[in-house]
């Protein structure tokens, strides 16, 4: 058997020791702690009880965005009865960052409208889940994305618990994600509130710090006794989002196509448990497994060297 | 290739021609030592040529549509579902039957069982190509493949499990064509490489655990991202990893058996008598390591379920469905497996094999589509879908086979030791 020295264990031990810690840190830094977003970060809140329906903020985006001309103009009603796939309403798709779907609520003399776009979370799962850091939480509070390192796996639509990212599968030769990015390069960089916000008729959406929406949120919820529902959807749902909610006592968020089953953890949380042994496989596995290697082959071992003396 | 076989032809296994002091050229190797017109003859004689023809005739049309109509052409995949079977077939169920590659490395050259040597290569071989493949199915999958090496060295997102998926699934290609480049230098009558890596052995091994329990529980880590689209009953933060990891070990040797089966029966011709003579018994050896994996597996499963208390689960809808996999797919095989082990029986064993490969591959299309997004809608394939899924997997088989028919694999190199 090779005769290990000294020298060459040190080598070995010291070479393994630094690539194991090089890789291991890496993974750690990335796996723990939380990083609960930017403090000054931006929001709107969303009071869904004073929405009329009238989906000018949809006309706003499409403005602003650039985007194709839809199929019926923004004033036609009608959208509201339209259902895709499963029954479900309407949702974001590549030609629209934002829709307004329409609830009937039974026992509820109006239906209750609600404004859906990207909700621009504090630790997004379309960010933690890209494997090429296309998308950036901005300090200002927006969730964007950078179409030219897109590969296209689409594990950010996977992991978004909304279903907010939407894709251009019609296209061949450039498909990239397509979702709201609160206007970030023509307004929120600027300081401005998103399109849809101000193109509101009907001040459903307040634009400003998103602690201070926080406050507002429940001012409103204190000051009107008996008219809201008490769950600021998006303080704390999913590690926080920066567009948050707030919905009548008689319509609660369930019924109206929120998702209430989320938790508060930030989806990465849930990740971290496998992140967690990268670092303990790439270190312990290789001594283990060497050990193992030289513990079952030990008979052999012994068996040349006696035929060697 | 039969016909030939007992008309007396033997395929080349030697450098030189029998008898004559000449080496076989490398168009002669690759003919298997058959004459041009006689290969073409037993290429025509095989009926699994013709259905491959007539795949490759509908495939291939519909394969390049894909790319030039873009994958809203070839695929169901929408806003909500934006995996469909390219990922849940070819790299979803693919990676896991591929494991055999690091488990056979890992008896032979880890724990020194010699005795499972016979079927090392075919373990490492069946081990290449489902990466392989897995990769072209991701190829056919992704919006830009153009882009793959971009999280290499364009664009680098470390925090993300796909990030570990890419890096780990190309470092194992690698050190799977290392692990193989002896077979391929016996055929070439190299010297050097198969020392290489002979001297380099046991490094290589240890470098597949590693890559191999990490991405194989890396692609279950991927649904921990989609806590609320994945029925609780098939999704946990704490054992996913653990419970693809697992899984992949009897799926890798499940996969063996089935693939030995089919070379043995198929392949003949090519398999010398150290594999046929050794094959049940290493296959009862085999069955041994899948019956406790699927035991590890069951148990890890149901401490799953306990963690997150979910037993009153089982009673819905979904939990009869849940229950149904565990039984057919778990259970039954671990079953099979004991009671092949107990007659000491290789013909149960592989019947196990074939029951334990379904219940893998139901497991993961499970959980990558059917249970997936549970509270929208269920998704149902495009039939171009299914098409190109049809002819990527063939193209695997007839890989798998060019290979089998001409590396030393299924059959001893002449003057040469494992």
């Amino acid at each position: 058997m090779k005769k290990v020295n000294r020298r060459s264990f040190l080598k070995g031990g010291l070479v393994t020791g630094a690539a194991a810690l090089a890789v291991g840190s890496a993974k750690k830094a990335n796996a723990s702690g939380s990083f609960g977003g930017y403090p000054d970060s931006m929001g709107v809140l969303v009071d869904m009880t004073k929405c009329i329906g009238c989906r000018t903020c949809e006309a706003a985006c499409n403005k602003e965005q650039n985007l194709p001309k839809p199929d019926k103009p923004f004033d036609d009603k009608s959208v509201f009865e339209e259902h895709r796939h499963g029954g479900l309403p309407r949702r974001t798709t590549e030609k629209a960052y934002t829709v307004v779907n329409r609830y009937e609520i039974k026992g509820r003399e109006h239906p209750l409208f609600r404004k859906f776009q990207c909700n621009h979370c504090q630790e997004p799962a379309c960010l933690t889940s890209c494997f090429v850091n296309a998308y950036t939480k901005t300090p200002e509070g927006a969730v964007i994305y950078d179409e030219t390192v897109c590969v296209g796996c689409r594990t950010c639509m996977v992991a978004c618990p909304f279903y907010v990212p939407a894709y251009t599968f019609s296209s061949a030769i450039n498909p990239v994600v397509k979702k709201c990015i609160m206007c970030y390069d023509t307004r929120l960089k600027f300081g401005r509130p998103p399109a849809c916000v101000e193109a509101c008729p009907s001040g459903v959406m307040v634009f400003g710090k998103r602690t201070d929406l926080i406050s507002l949120a429940h001012k409103r919820i204190e000051d009107h006794p008996g008219e809201y529902n008490h769950h600021v959807y998006g303080e704390k749902d999913v590690g926080g989002t920066s567009w948050m909610y707030l919905t009548s006592e008689d319509a609660p968020f369930d019924e109206i196509g929120f998702d209430t089953h989320l938790g508060t953890e930030p989806i990465i949380n849930y990740v971290k448990e496998f992140l967690a042994i990268v670092p303990m496989v790439l270190t312990i596995w290789p001594a283990l497994f060497t050990g193992f290697h030289l513990l079952a082959t030990r008979k052999d071992t012994i068996k040349n060297d006696e035929g060697e003396k | 290739m039969k016909t030939f076989a007992k008309q007396g032809f033997e395929p080349v296994d030697t450098l030189q021609k029998p008898g004559v002091a000449v080496p076989w050229t490398f168009a002669e190797k690759m003919l298997l030592g058959l004459s041009p017109g006689d290969y073409v003859k037993q290429l025509v004689r095989n009926p699994l040529n013709w259905f491959f023809a007539l795949v490759y005739i509908i495939g291939v049309p519909v394969l390049l549509g894909r790319f030039y109509y873009g994958l809203g052409w070839a695929t169901h995949g929408s806003y909500d579902y934006p995996w469909g079977l390219f990922l849940g077939w070819g790299l979803f169920c693919m990676v896991p039957l591929s494991a055999s590659g690091f488990m056979l490395g890992t008896t032979v050259e880890l724990f020194g069982r010699k005795d499972f040597k016979p079927l090392e290569r075919l373990g490492l071989l069946n081990g290449l190509l489902g990466y392989l493949f897995a990769v072209v199915f991701l190829q056919v999958d992704l919006g830009q493949p153009w882009r793959l090496i971009y999280p290499m060295f364009v664009s680098l997102g470390p925090a993300a499990v796909l990030f570990l998926v890419a890096w780990h699934v190309a470092t194992y290609l690698s050190v799977q064509v290392a692990e193989l480049v002896p077979a391929a230098s016996e055929l070439m009558g190299w010297k050097a490489p198969k020392k290489m890596v002979k001297s380099i052995v046991l490094g290589l091994t240890v470098a597949g655990i590693i890559l191999s329990t990490l991405h194989q529980g890396a692609l279950g880590a991927l649904f921990t991202y989609a806590p609320g689209k994945v029925h609780p009953l098939w999704f946990s933060a704490q054992f996913q990893w653990f419970h693809f990891f697992c899984s992949s070990i009897f799926a890798g040797l499940s996969m063996l058996i089935v693939v030995s089966t089919l070379a043995k029966r198929f392949l003949g011709w090519r398999c010398d008598a150290n594999f046929t003579d050794n094959l049940d018994r290493i296959t009862l050896g085999l069955a041994k390591g899948c019956a406790l994996a699927l035991i590890t597996y069951l148990i890890i499963k149901m401490t799953a379920i306990a963690h997150d208390n979910e037993w009153g689960l089982l009673f819905t809808g979904w939990g009869q469905y849940y229950i149904f996999e565990i039984c057919f797919g778990v259970v039954l095989p671990l079953m099979l497996y004991a009671k092949a082990l107990r007659q000491k029986s290789a013909r149960i064993a592989r019947f196990a094999a074939i029951i334990a490969v379904l219940g893998i591959l139901l497991n993961r299309l499970n959980t990558a589509l059917i249970v997936f997004n549970y509270k929208l809608y269920q998704e149902i394939p495009h039939w171009r879908e299914v098409v190109i899924v049809i002819l990527v997997y063939s193209t695997y088989v007839i890989v798998y086979r060019a290979c089998l028919c001409r590396l030393p694999i299924l059959y001893t190199w002449k003057g040469e030791s494992r």
